[in-house]
């Protein structure tokens, strides 16, 4: 393996931080939205916020799947994982999630059936292995896992695997996006735009951003330094008068995309008409449904689900911090009765939630960033 | 589970299906766990031995380089707890597989 220093080197970080501080303008304040969740990380493990100027201030966003779903979407899962004959899959993060009803552990201490996969293949694999069984899986996730659903299903045609489903939870960034910026309390003058997402989407779906909203977005990766020349690539175009889409990412992001990605998607996928997102409430267009053609593989049609709605916690703030209201400790129950050992809200229970990589990392900021650019 | 592991690829697979999404299968390394993974989301007739994909949920979705790779395990590692728990589900994963 090569080192990784061209993405870590102290003196460019110090010579950005020169640089960015003498691109604000005097008396002016900006605000930056990080919409991925690994960027969120990215910050506070590496107490990035230390080498911005101070008149630059970072806002989380919604970027991370797990917390954006609402509570009923997770009570619909426990009501179809404890339907007779039925095996629950779903990846590690959502084990943990609150819905109203508890959480997927709690369902399966009452006896339902479920089970963790890393991939939707492994779930397609059980119900190959168990013919008397109806085996679900749980998707979420951006359209970063959204492909891999879909390959998931067509593969369960090719191979005549009929005991197998999905209950789809995919969600779409942009339409999260575009809520944002609709939002009255939007404040944000720019936006870092999500790293791996993009490698399926590409940079071109982000062009509304400035021209409808006249922000900048700049798409980049993890690294340190990358976040960093992100935000300098930000107060650049707003120093120059410029507002346009960058991709600071090229070495995984192509702009077009990953055609294949989108067109697997397109085929065993619609988009729906509403979607409630946790904070945001409904979004129109904000997340994907199975298409009729594959009506076979989708556990919404074949379980009649509840469609519960669950109001979120009254104590948890959770959606203040997903639109970038509020900052993780500004929630009146951060770190006291929400831990990452005992979360109420999905932002302390997924790792790429902003309250969790606050209560992880946030803390040592500077001293961290030293450690992480000096090797 | 949205941020992608780093893998190398030991060996394109043979295809087992006919239609070409299916038929794509390589055996890569990942921090010394091999496994299967699906490569039907990238031009296979692009990838070989020693490449770098980021691989998501057993699926690559990009090619990237070398030094993009050790850059993003690093990152990773330094998530900690959240790394561990991909790679020990990657590794039943593969157990599994065989």
């Amino acid at each position: 393996m090569r080192f990784v220093d061209e993405y870590r080197d102290a003196d460019q970080a110090h010579a950005l931080a020169d640089r960015m501080a003498a691109l604000c303008r005097p008396g002016r304040r900006y605000q930056f939205m990080e919409v991925c969740g690994g960027h969120t990380h990215a910050i506070y493990k590496h107490g990035l916020e230390d080498y911005l100027p101070d008149a630059v201030e970072m806002i989380h966003g919604p970027g991370c799947p797990v917390c954006v779903i609402p509570m009923g979407r997770l009570d619909d899962a426990f009501h179809i994982a404890e339907q007779p004959g039925v095996i629950m899959t779903t990846f590690g993060d959502m084990m943990r999630v609150p819905g109203g009803r508890g959480t997927f552990l709690d369902a399966k201490a009452r006896g339902a059936d479920i089970r963790m996969v890393y991939s939707p293949l492994d779930a397609l694999k059980i119900a190959h292995a168990n013919p008397g069984r109806h085996v679900v899986f749980m998707a979420v996730g951006f359209e970063t896992t959204a492909p891999s659903t879909a390959l998931t299903i067509l593969r369960a045609e090719a191979e005549g695997i009929g005991n197998f489903s999905v209950f789809c939870n995919h969600v779409t960034i942009i339409p999260s996006i575009k809520a944002i910026l609709d939002s009255p309390d939007q404040r944000a003058d720019g936006f870092v735009g999500p790293g791996h997402v993009s490698a399926v989407i590409g940079c071109r779906p982000y062009e509304f951003v400035p021209r409808v909203y006249g922000k900048p977005l700049v798409v980049t990766g993890f690294e340190p330094l990358d976040v960093l020349r992100a935000v300098h690539q930000l107060l650049t175009q707003l120093a120059e008068g410029r507002c346009e889409v960058e991709n600071q990412y090229a070495r995984v992001v192509p702009w077009d995309g990953n055609a294949r990605a989108l067109s697997v998607i397109g085929r065993v996928m619609e988009l729906r008409g509403y979607f409630e997102w946790r904070g945001l409430g409904w979004i129109p267009h904000s997340a994907l449904k199975i298409s009729e053609r594959y009506a076979a593989y989708d556990a919404e049609r074949i379980f009649q689900i509840p469609g519960v709605r669950v109001a979120d916690p009254k104590a948890c703030q959770c959606g203040e911090v997903l639109k970038g209201v509020l900052k993780p400790w500004e929630c009146k129950v951060f770190g006291t009765a929400c831990t990452p050992e005992t979360p109420i809200g999905t932002c302390m229970v997924s790792s790429e939630g902003a309250c969790a990589a606050y209560y992880n990392f946030g803390r040592f900021s500077r001293k961290r960033v030293r450690e992480a650019t000096r090797r | 589970m949205c941020l992608g592991i780093p893998g190398e690829i030991v060996e394109i697979l043979p295809g087992r299906h006919e239609l070409a999404e299916f038929a794509d299968l390589a055996l890569v390394d990942v921090g010394g766990v091999r496994r299967k993974v699906h490569i039907g989301l990238l031009d296979h007739e692009s990838l070989a031995p020693g490449d770098w994909v980021l691989i998501h949920v057993g699926f690559a979705l990009s090619k990237i380089d070398e030094t993009e790779a050790a850059a993003t395990l690093d990152f990773l590692k330094s998530l900690g707890a959240a790394y561990e728990d991909e790679i020990a589900a990657f590794r039943e994963s593969a157990s599994e597989q065989e």
